[in-house]
């Protein structure tokens, strides 16, 4: 299996009032194409701050992050956009949409980057709003929707470019059981069928169980 | 979806704040461009009434007195009559018409009259109050009192259109109102001054002035009746009010250095000063609106920037460069300043339209070009007020829509 994403001594520190914290510590990871990477550890053991490192939002302190063996220029805030723009797609616990857009002016937006015409732009919205169950809600505004449907189309806006990796944030953190449920077959789904790869960030046991790869962490640090 | 889109779609999510915004540029601007309109077109104004006025700069000697213009010459020293051939041969822009002129009081009878001696076609020529006793000449217009804007502002005067007297002979005199009811004497009398007899060819209409006391007599003859010859009391000068403005007292003062030149007071100085105090008045507030304005525009933005943290993080997260929220800001601005620079053009321009008869005695047209300055200044000021933020904002982490770190 190709490595997609893999990290060497991955640190991450902050000053603060009161000392360093080591958010992470001497990470390294290896994670195979079209994994379904769990990411668990209690409160404040570096959770997000290691999905955001991957992702490129947050530049690390020291070690390495590789995509597709090649070395991410972390210190290049160019090129980590870039990184973010072509090969990820982003899924958050707050839904992060765009208040003032419709649903699909909210998927249409990273297709908006790239060099595709309007036409196809609006083909591929449609096509991905339908796919996430949502091709009656395409003209309504986020505080028109249910907290699921928020989450479902920022799924399909996390497709939208149809990226190699997902990086989901407590992607269910928001919803109730039912919906999580829903929200983590659908996401399980594209991975299975669409072969994208997916960190999710996740406190939940029942929601860690649908990742065939987990990392634990404690203290910044793998536990296992 | 470019970048010019999103910005249409933030700003109709908030309307109120964006309004406030706006209103903030297009009072501003719409009290300079009141202002500016105001004293524009009562700039052109005074040029045009000054222009109207006739003989509008006086050269005379350094000794004389100024306190009133239209009595300068009573009494004053004398300069020689060459300075008229000076200043014709000097070929100044703006000299329209000369008139020199020989000024004394004299006795006739038991009255002290001014007698003073005339070139009757450019004496005329530039005292357009005379024209009103109707016995002149050729018309003799001023070169520039033909203003084609003087109808389409409300300045039609028509003592634009001047007469000259070639007609006054050695011999004859006119004689002011106030002099003709003293003396007892009509058209056709005989006026005898200092044992010289001068035949009344006129008498001239009253204009409330001292010319009503004065005796009007061809030049040569005053002097010989004086006995100062070849020197003059004063010359007086129509000149364009354009060149005054452009430094023709200046030009004067250097090819007559022993003589004082002066304007009419009352016209170019308090119209002018007080077109000059406009002017200052619209400079000052118009850098209290480039710092008001500036504030209030880059505090709006501080706070739209800090409002929209957690959307400027997704828009980075997902992809957006950093100049690409910059740009997102500055459109926002200029899009801003550019309407509410419309706005305030538009609003100065009726506010002087109905305050500019009442302020000014003047009718206020739009001024196009102020448009123009108008938009570019709002602009400017918007794009200014919103660097710091919109760089603020370009420098927000795409991980700022995230709820921990």
């Amino acid at each position: 299996m190709t490595t997609i994403l893999s990290t060497n001594a991955l640190s991450k520190h902050y000053f603060h009032r009161d000392g360093l914290i080591m958010a992470l510590d001497d990470v390294s990871i290896s994670v195979s194409e079209g994994s379904f990477v769990t990411i668990t550890g209690p409160s404040g053991s570096g959770k997000t701050t290691l999905l955001m490192a991957l992702s490129g939002l947050i530049r690390p302190t020291s070690g390495k992050i590789y995509f597709k063996e090649q070395m991410l220029e972390t210190d290049n805030d160019t090129a980590l956009v870039e990184f973010r723009k072509r090969y990820t797609g982003f899924i958050m616990q707050n839904f992060s949409l765009i208040p003032y857009m419709t649903a699909i002016q909210n998927v249409m937006l990273p297709l908006s980057l790239n060099s595709i015409s309007e036409e196809s732009r609006k083909h591929r919205a449609v096509e991905l709003l339908e796919l996430a169950g949502l091709g009656n809600r395409m003209n309504h505004y986020p505080r028109e929707l249910s907290a699921g449907q928020q989450q479902r189309v920022a799924i399909a806006r996390a497709l939208a470019n149809k990226p190699a990796i997902i990086f989901a944030d407590e992607p269910t953190g928001n919803l109730d059981p039912m919906l999580s449920v829903e929200i983590l077959n659908f996401l399980k789904e594209i991975n299975e069928k669409n072969r994208i790869t997916i960190f999710m960030v996740t406190h939940s046991p029942a929601a860690g169980a649908y990742g065939n790869v987990s990392i634990k962490l404690r203290d910044g640090r793998i536990e296992n | 979806m470019k970048v010019i889109k999103l910005v249409w779609l933030e700003l109709g999510q908030r309307k109120t704040q964006l309004m406030s915004g706006i209103l903030a540029i297009t009072l501003g601007i719409s009290v300079i461009v009141a202002i500016r309109s105001i004293s524009l077109v009562s700039e052109k104004a005074v040029a045009i009434n000054l222009d109207n006025l006739g003989a509008n700069i006086m050269v005379l000697p350094q000794g004389a007195t100024i306190d009133n213009y239209y009595s300068a010459d009573i009494d004053a020293p004398t300069i020689p009559e060459e300075y008229v051939e000076r200043i014709l041969t000097s070929s100044l822009q703006g000299v329209d018409n000369l008139s020199p002129k020989l000024t004394r009081r004299v006795d006739i009878g038991d009255y002290k009259f001014v007698l003073t001696g005339i070139l009757p076609s450019n004496e005329l020529a530039s005292k357009p109050l005379w024209q009103s006793a109707g016995l002149f000449g050729a018309g003799l217009a001023a070169s520039c009192g033909e203003n084609p804007q003087n109808e389409s502002l409300g300045y039609k005067d028509e003592k634009l259109q001047r007469k000259s007297i070639d007609s006054l002979a050695m011999a004859d005199c006119l004689l002011g109102y106030s002099a003709a009811q003293k003396l007892g004497l009509k058209e056709g009398g005989v006026l005898t001054i200092m044992g010289n007899e001068l035949k009344v060819a006129r008498v001239l209409t009253e204009t409330g002035t001292i010319d009503d006391d004065r005796v009007f007599a061809h030049l040569r003859s005053v002097q010989n009746i004086l006995g100062i010859h070849d020197q003059v009391s004063a010359i007086e000068i129509m000149g364009c009010c354009n060149a005054i403005s452009d430094g023709l007292l200046g030009q004067l003062r250097n090819i007559l250095p022993d003589t004082r030149i002066t304007t009419i007071g009352q016209i170019v100085s308090t119209q002018i000063k007080t077109n000059q105090l406009m002017n200052q008045i619209s400079l000052i507030i118009l850098i209290i609106i480039l710092i008001v304005g500036g504030i209030s525009i880059g505090n709006y933005m501080w706070a739209n920037v800090n409002e929209r943290r957690k959307e400027i993080g997704i828009l980075r997260m997902i992809g957006f460069h950093k100049s690409s929220i910059y740009s997102m800001l500055l459109i926002k601005a200029v899009f801003m300043g550019v309407v509410g620079g419309l706005a305030g053009y538009l609003a100065g321009a009726l506010i002087a339209w109905f305050l500019g008869p009442t302020l000014a005695g003047i009718i206020v047209v739009p001024i196009p070009l102020l448009l123009l300055y108008s938009v570019l200044l709002a602009a400017g000021i918007a794009v200014v007020g919103s660097l710091l933020p919109a760089y603020f904002a370009s420098r927000f982490e795409p991980y700022s829509n995230m709820q921990e770190i």
